[in-house]
């Protein structure tokens, strides 16, 4: 089959164009644009939810090298709005390899790409931070206030609606009960938990408190999720309304910013976020200092008399994790599952599925 | 935890001589080891037998002994210095042996030295067979199962129980001689007889085969809070069954899912932790490309040369960071010298690939056997930076100053599609190259990665390129366009490349590039992808679109380096390249320095004020050049890689500082230098090219026998003999006419007279000598591998007086401004001229050591203008010291399966120890000692087969040497001799008459020191080549020349009590 290869440009917010070769499918896409340092696990990456309204670009400029394979999944499709790499590999080989880059963003209908200066451009993105983009086959057709209104019509409030489930289902375990709230969780939470034994209900993002408590759960986990924790503000509530009810609260990444609202604290948007798999954060009670897959936009602050942080980023200081410091809350801004990253810090999960058995020996 | 404060004086061990296996990558360690350790404001004591090293600079650490690297020396540092630290894992493998070695004979403890860093205990778990296998079965990880057997019976029984396939090693033999992998019982049996029979122990290791894994290797760090880190992953190209050493090597790992990768990271951090390493630790997984079975090939408790690739990989200084924490610091208390803000605890990302590819020796080596195996065969390596897999690898081939700037190669070429399948299946040195020819045939992809075990990600790329090759065939200059071209650049092609494939020349499609003004850019490599702002003036070039490089517009200076470490080319260059950075420096010029081998202290991003790690071809360099406008380049300080940049540089128009290219060329030009030696009225051997002969006999018996005879055509010595008589000379020139009937011969008297060097530096007026070096050995062996002596023993002052005049007068008429090397021939009472190089050679770092005097500082001020009288300098020889001081070299001969060992004209040594004493013989004693040579004693048993004509003499030397107590071993003739004058002799058979024979008795371990004195080298056939290969893969002690071995019995007589010797403070007692 004969491939044309089609041009294509990456507008950003602040008028650099960087032009390459369109792959995947060919359409015209706004996102914001960010970049993540991880060097594999792309297809976990395209399949994160909480990219969801978001361009992501690679700074390993080599990718697609090992394919695409139908158990790495992190969701049920890419909830991300175009993907940038420096090049892609056409002939993948792994042995559970099952398509290729190309194919998979085809198939899911993913703008891509490539050949640009990643690199340079990531340079734009740390100095300028993170910014809205447009990649487009016809950049020289779209005048200025093309361009401006494509901006300006950009919105990723509604992007936890957008990847959440329609409906609650289950997944059995002989542990503790999880009840999850799914605002764009990514496949591995679920597996990490359900490994320990636990039993998971994993309800919409939007389920009110009271059904959540109807099926009564040992303990509530709010998982990560895409954009903005202060677009979602009836999660907020609800949460709000469990910690009232006193059942305990876990959560990781927008779970953990849910929570610190919920709990009075406050989050801010970081200046080009944080994205990869070599983010060290030290843990305030040991001091030690873990290595961690990270992937977010906000970060939490402010913290209230209540709450203290009991994870630190040691590059920038931001908060990393929090927990009440009576009561049983306690969530983490990086990701223990990984997937992509580092494995250092997945005995977090014992540390949840222990928090949870406590309680229910304690009920 | 912060720094310990108890700590005040630290024992650096350093890794001694470069060989295979051990390289430049140590003298990067050790010298971060020692800056960073000083810079806590803790005392530093170093020990190295190596005097080329930047580690044993004056200043690098507050006392420095170049000693020999041997337990009872490092017994007498300790005793001398009294350090209450060591830190074991700097100095390579040596250094860590040697650790374990002073706390297992409760040195240490004797003198409440405490090991710092990784402990002895956890160096044991990751270095001790056995308890490695308990650490693994502890950790649950898997190793590669094996199990030593003495029998067949044994050994079958064990393959059963582990499954075939299985592969055999039998134990003690060079490269894995006899072993093999057996698919079945009856292969097994086969190659298991024949290996117990191999091996000088009669044990073979059987182990489960895994060819064809993948093999990954991880960089990891930890400190002593148990915080880690993984610095960089590696995948090598060539699976499993080729030295790590000796395989292409990508980083980060190309071809893991992240699932994969994150397992291995995993086990590697868990490895780690479970034996407590406090500092770095490579370690090495094999992993089934099939499924997630993986195994723990092997770990290295220490920086390693990987680390050192992972250093300049990622930017992240390894050795540093482990020296700080083993001084107590944590990853998270030590600054990040990259970003200047965050700190040493993350882990490093990066956005280009970077890629390794090995340097052998085998062009050195004619005839060497060049099947790659699990004994590391590689002098050197060089790295390379690229946006991608294509450029990285094409960098990386023309970095490696063999001749070749693409995948077609010649030799390729004329191979047919079996032998080419042949060879990738067993591969050599050229598999990258018959694989690329292979794909050429269009011979399938999917099948090159069966019968390798590649990888198709990495076979496709090539193959992706070998069809950009062919493509371009297609074209002409004419037909190129814009795109095109800027395509191939982005996938790496040079200039050179492009042109041949073209059928043009390189400057036509630098024209083209200038026309359409496709430029190189410069990234910087900063440890983390451009996340944070970083201040590492460290960069690669790429065809894309941001250039990061800030030119200043300060005065400044290139400075080109050596490449990798190779036969001739060593670690010295790197030396000198350094020191002149630092000359450069002081003088407030900005430096840039450019350099491709990753084991330097050269590449270490804080050396120079930029770093630009880049092939040194003609292009490359030149890009750098048109991008940094330099005001100047220097170019004696790198070697022939650097000198032969100068006549282009020249063309070019950018300035070079010293020694202008046309006279460079004139004192490399054979036909100009004698004209000027002519009128300069100096003498050299006479000598003339003859084309047939005929021709050649009347040459010869004009000039008188013996003669030196070459090949016109080979630089290096390589080929080169001396012929006695006419049946010799004839046999020679009828063999090489027979090769090669194009080129003439070159017939030079010999002199068998004492050779000398200097090293000298001229200002176009006055000469500087900062001292005279004798060699040992007489004429007729290479410079570099004869041992040299400062000051001169046995030169007159007469002789000294003309080797100035002569030096001086050379000098001036070559215009030369800056360093020149020259050899001299005293041949009764008289100087001959033997060869000049206009550059720095690779006795500087020994001269300039030994002499205190700053000899590559005051050629670089030379160069940037200033005259040696204004120094304080002049002509003049520089005052000789009290001390002596011989350089000896050492081999790594037994690594070369099939290389010839004898000394010649040929140059063969990897590295060189330095012996101090007060005395010539104490000196030598240290110097043998260092080296690694057994000096006899009392009761030693010296096997000794000598040619005919130097028999006698022989036996002259035999008789002090058993009358000191020493037993002989000869074979017939020279049996004979020795009995003749009395001699007690046990005669052995030669190889063709029985057994046993004389390589049974060196294979046995009776004899101490073997005496052979060939007739003619590098004759695989003969029993003499086949002793002296026998002697080194037994690891005894063997000499060639005749002057070799009577200053061995010289040091023997003088009955050195090693107790009593002393050791010198480079920095109190010889550099004054």
């Amino acid at each position: 089959m004969l491939k044309k290869k089609v041009k294509a440009s990456l507008i950003l917010e602040n008028g650099r164009v960087f032009t390459g070769m369109a792959f995947g499918y060919i359409k015209e896409t706004v996102g914001e644009v960010v970049f993540t340092t991880n060097m594999t696990g792309y297809q976990e990456t395209l399949t994160d939810p909480s990219y969801a309204g978001q361009i992501v670009v690679m700074t390993f400029p080599l990718i697609g090298n090992y394919g695409i394979n139908l158990e790495d999944m992190e969701s049920r499709k890419p909830f991300l709005r175009g993907f940038i790499v420096r090049e892609k590999c056409d002939v993948p080989n792994n042995w559970r390899c099952e398509m290729d880059l190309e194919g998979f963003l085809r198939q899911n209908k993913v703008m891509g790409l490539e050949g640009i200066d990643t690199r340079a451009l990531t340079r734009v993105l740390r100095d300028n931070g993170t910014m809205k983009g447009i990649i487009t086959t016809r950049a020289k057709d779209l005048t200025q206030s093309q361009i401006k209104q494509k901006f300006d019509t950009y919105t990723n409030r509604h992007a936890v609606e957008e990847v959440t489930i329609p409906e609650k289902y289950v997944l059995n375990g002989n542990g503790p009960h999880f009840a999850v709230l799914d605002f764009g969780i990514k496949h591995s939470i679920l597996k990490e938990l359900n490994k320990r034994g636990c039993k998971l209900t994993v309800f919409p993002a939007f389920t009110t408190a009271e059904e959540i408590l109807e099926c009564k759960p040992d303990v509530l986990f709010l998982a990560n999720g895409p954009g903005d924790p202060e677009d979602v503000p009836s999660a907020v509530e609800n949460v709000k309304k469990i910690i009232d009810a006193g059942l305990p609260i876990l959560g990781i990444c927008l779970g953990n910013q849910i929570v610190a609202l919920a709990l009075g604290c406050k989050t801010k948007r970081l200046k080009f976020g944080h994205h990869g798999g070599n983010h060290p954060v030290r843990e305030v009670d040991t001091g030690k200092v873990f290595v961690t897959s990270q992937n977010h936009e906000f970060v939490v602050c402010d913290l209230t008399n209540d709450v203290e942080a009991s994870f630190i980023n040691i590059n920038d200081n931001s908060i990393e994790g929090i927990r009440h410091k009576t009561k049983p809350i306690y969530t983490v801004q990086f990701h223990p599952e990984a997937s992509p990253g580092p494995l250092d810090v997945q005995f977090l999960f014992n540390k949840f599925v222990k928090m949870s058995e406590g309680v229910r020996r304690n009920a | 935890m912060p720094k310990d404060n108890s700590i005040k004086k630290v024992l650096v061990i350093g890794s001694g001589p470069i060989v295979i296996g051990q390289a430049a990558e140590f003298d990067y360690s050790g010298t971060q080891a020692c800056r960073s350790i000083k810079e806590e404001g803790i005392e530093v004591v170093l020990i190295n037998s190596n005097p080329a090293t930047i580690m044993t600079d004056i200043g690098m650490a507050h006392y420095t002994y170049i000693e020999p690297l041997t337990i009872d020396f490092i017994e007498k540092v300790i005793a001398k210095e009294r350090p209450d630290s060591i830190i074991a894992g700097m100095g390579g493998q040596t250094g860590l042996n040697m650790s374990c070695e002073l706390y297992d004979s409760g040195i240490l403890d004797k003198y409440h030295v405490r090991v710092i860093g990784t402990s002895i205990d956890s160096i044991k778990e990751g270095e001790d067979r056995d308890k490695f296998k308990n650490l693994m079965e502890r950790t649950n990880q898997p190793i590669v199962e094996s199990d030593i057997v003495t029998s067949v019976e044994e050994g079958v029984e064990y393959a059963y129980s582990i499954g075939f396939p299985v592969v055999v090693r039998p134990a003690y033999t060079l490269g894995g001689t006899g072993g093999g992998i057996c698919k079945n019982e009856g292969e097994l049996r086969s190659i298991l007889t024949q290996g117990l029979h191999l091996s000088r122990v009669g044990q073979c290791l059987i182990e489960k085969s895994i060819a064809g894994w993948k093999e990954i290797e991880f960089e990891v760090m930890r400190d002593g809070a148990g915080n880690c880190i993984t610095i960089c992953s590696m995948e090598n190209v060539d699976p499993v069954g080729v030295h790590t050493g000796d395989s292409i090597v990508v980083a980060p790992a190309l071809t893991l899912t992240d699932k994969e990768y994150q397992m291995l990271r995993k086990a590697a951090i868990n490895i780690i932790n479970s034996i407590e390493i406090k500092g770095g630790c490579n370690i090495q997984f094999a992993l089934d490309p099939n499924s997630y079975k993986y195994a723990v090939i092997e770990i290295n408790p220490r920086v390693s040369r990987s680390s050192a690739l992972a250093s300049k990989a990622t930017g992240y200084p390894i050795a540093k960071v482990a020296s700080k924490i083993a001084l107590g610091y944590n990853l998270d208390e030590i600054p990040n010298a990259v970003t200047g803000k965050t700190t040493a605890c993350f882990e490093p990302t990066i956005d280009y690939c970077v890629l390794k590819f090995p340097r052998w020796p085998f062009d050195k080596f004619f005839g060497a056997k060049r099947t790659l195996g699990t004994k590391m065969m590689a002098t050197g390596e060089i790295m390379s930076i690229g946006s991608s897999f294509e450029a990285a690898l094409l960098k990386g081939i023309r970095s490696l100053e063999i001749g070749q700037y693409g995948l077609e190669r010649i030799s390729s070429k004329k191979k047919t599609i079996e032998e080419l399948k042949k060879s990738v299946v067993s591969p050599d040195d050229e598999r990258i190259f018959d694989l690329a020819e292979m794909l050429r045939r269009d011979y399938k992809v999917e099948k090159v990665c069966q019968i390798t075990g590649m990888d198709l990600f990495f076979v496709e790329k090539i193959r992706g390129l070998v069809e950009m090759e062919e493509d371009l065939k297609t074209l002409t200059l004419e037909e190129l366009d814009k795109d095109t071209l800027a395509l191939y650049k982005k996938k790496g092609f040079s200039d050179k490349a492009i042109a041949k494939m073209l059928g043009c020349e390189p400057p036509d499609v630098y024209a083209l590039r200038k026309k359409w003004n496709i430029m190189p850019v410069y990234k910087m490599v900063d440890t983390c992808a451009g996340e944070f702002e970083a201040v590492t003036p460290y960069y690669y070039s790429c065809y894309e679109e941001e250039d990061e490089v800030v030119v200043s517009d300060k005065k400044k200076v290139m400075v080109i380096g050596s490449g990798p470490i190779r036969i001739g080319q060593g670690i010295e260059f790197d030396y000198c390249s350094v020191h002149c950075v630092n000359a450069l420096k002081k003088a407030g010029i900005e430096t840039l320095i450019v350099n491709n081998n990753p084991e330097t202290v050269s590449t270490d991003f804080d050396t120079s004020d930029k770093l630009y790690f880049e092939p040194l071809t003609e292009e490359d360099v030149l890009n750098i050049a048109e991008r940094e406008k330099p005001d100047g380049v220097i170019l004696q300080f790198g070697g022939q890689t650097a000198i032969k940049l100068a006549k282009f540089f020249d063309e070019m128009n950018i300035p070079i500082f010293g020694t202008k290219a046309k006279d460079i060329d004139a004192a490399e030009d054979r036909e100009k230098f004698d004209a000027i030696l002519e009128e300069l009225n100096i003498k050299r051997p006479k000598g003339k090219g003859v084309w047939s002969v005929d021709e050649g006999i009347k040459v010869a018996e004009n000039l008188g026998f013996p003669v030196l005879v070459r090949p016109s055509y080979v630089l290096g010595g390589q080929g080169m003999e001396i012929t006695h008589s006419k049946p010799e000379l004839v046999q020679y020139l009828e063999e090489a006419f027979y090769k090669d009937s194009k080129n003439p011969v070159l017939i030079d008297r010999y002199l068998a007279g004492r050779e000398i060097e200097v090293d000298a530096i001229c200002d176009g007026e006055d000469v500087y000598i900062p001292g005279i070096m004798e060699h040992l050995e007489r004429a007729g062996v290479h410079s570099g591998d004869s041992i040299s002596i400062y000051p001169p023993q046995h030169i007159s002052d007469d002789i000294k007086k003309a080797i100035m005049d002569e030096t001086r007068r050379i000098s001036v008429a070559l215009d030369v401004i800056g360093m020149i090397n020259i050899q001299f021939i005293e041949y009764k009472g008289e100087l001959n001229i033997i060869e000049v190089n206009p550059r720095s050679s690779r006795t500087v770092p020994y001269i300039t050591k030994v002499t205190g005097v700053p000899v590559i500082d005051i050629a670089t001020r030379v160069m940037l203008g200033a005259k040696l009288k204004d120094m304080g300098y002049g002509t003049a020889i520089a005052p000789e010291s009290k001390v002596v001081a011989v350089k000896v070299p050492v081999f790594s001969t037994e690594k070369l399966p099939k290389v010839e060992v004898s000394l010649g004209p040929e140059m063969r040594s990897t590295g060189e120890v330095l012996g101090v004493g007060y005395n010539l013989h104490n000196a030598l004693y240290k110097g043998f000692t260092a080296a690694g040579m057994t000096i006899p004693e009392q009761g030693s048993t010296i096997l000794a087969t000598v040619t005919r004509k130097e028999q006698e003499n022989f036996a002259a030397l035999a008789e002090r040497f058993a009358k000191m107590g020493c037993r002989f071993i000869a074979t017939k003739g020279t049996a004979a001799c020795l009995k003749a004058h009395g001699i007690k002799v046990q005669t052995v058979k030669k190889i063709s008459e029985g057994v046993p024979n004389v390589l049974d008795v060196i294979r046995s371990g009776v004899v101490d020191l073997i005496v052979d004195i060939p007739r003619k080298a590098n004759n695989a056939n003969s029993d003499g080549f086949k002793i002296r290969r026998t002697a080194v893969e037994s690891s005894i002690t063997i000499i060639t020349a005749m002057d070799t071995v009577t200053a061995m019995c010289e040091v023997m007589e003088k009955k050195i009590d090693r107790d009593k010797l002393d050791i010198f403070d480079l920095n109190r007692d010889i550099a004054k």
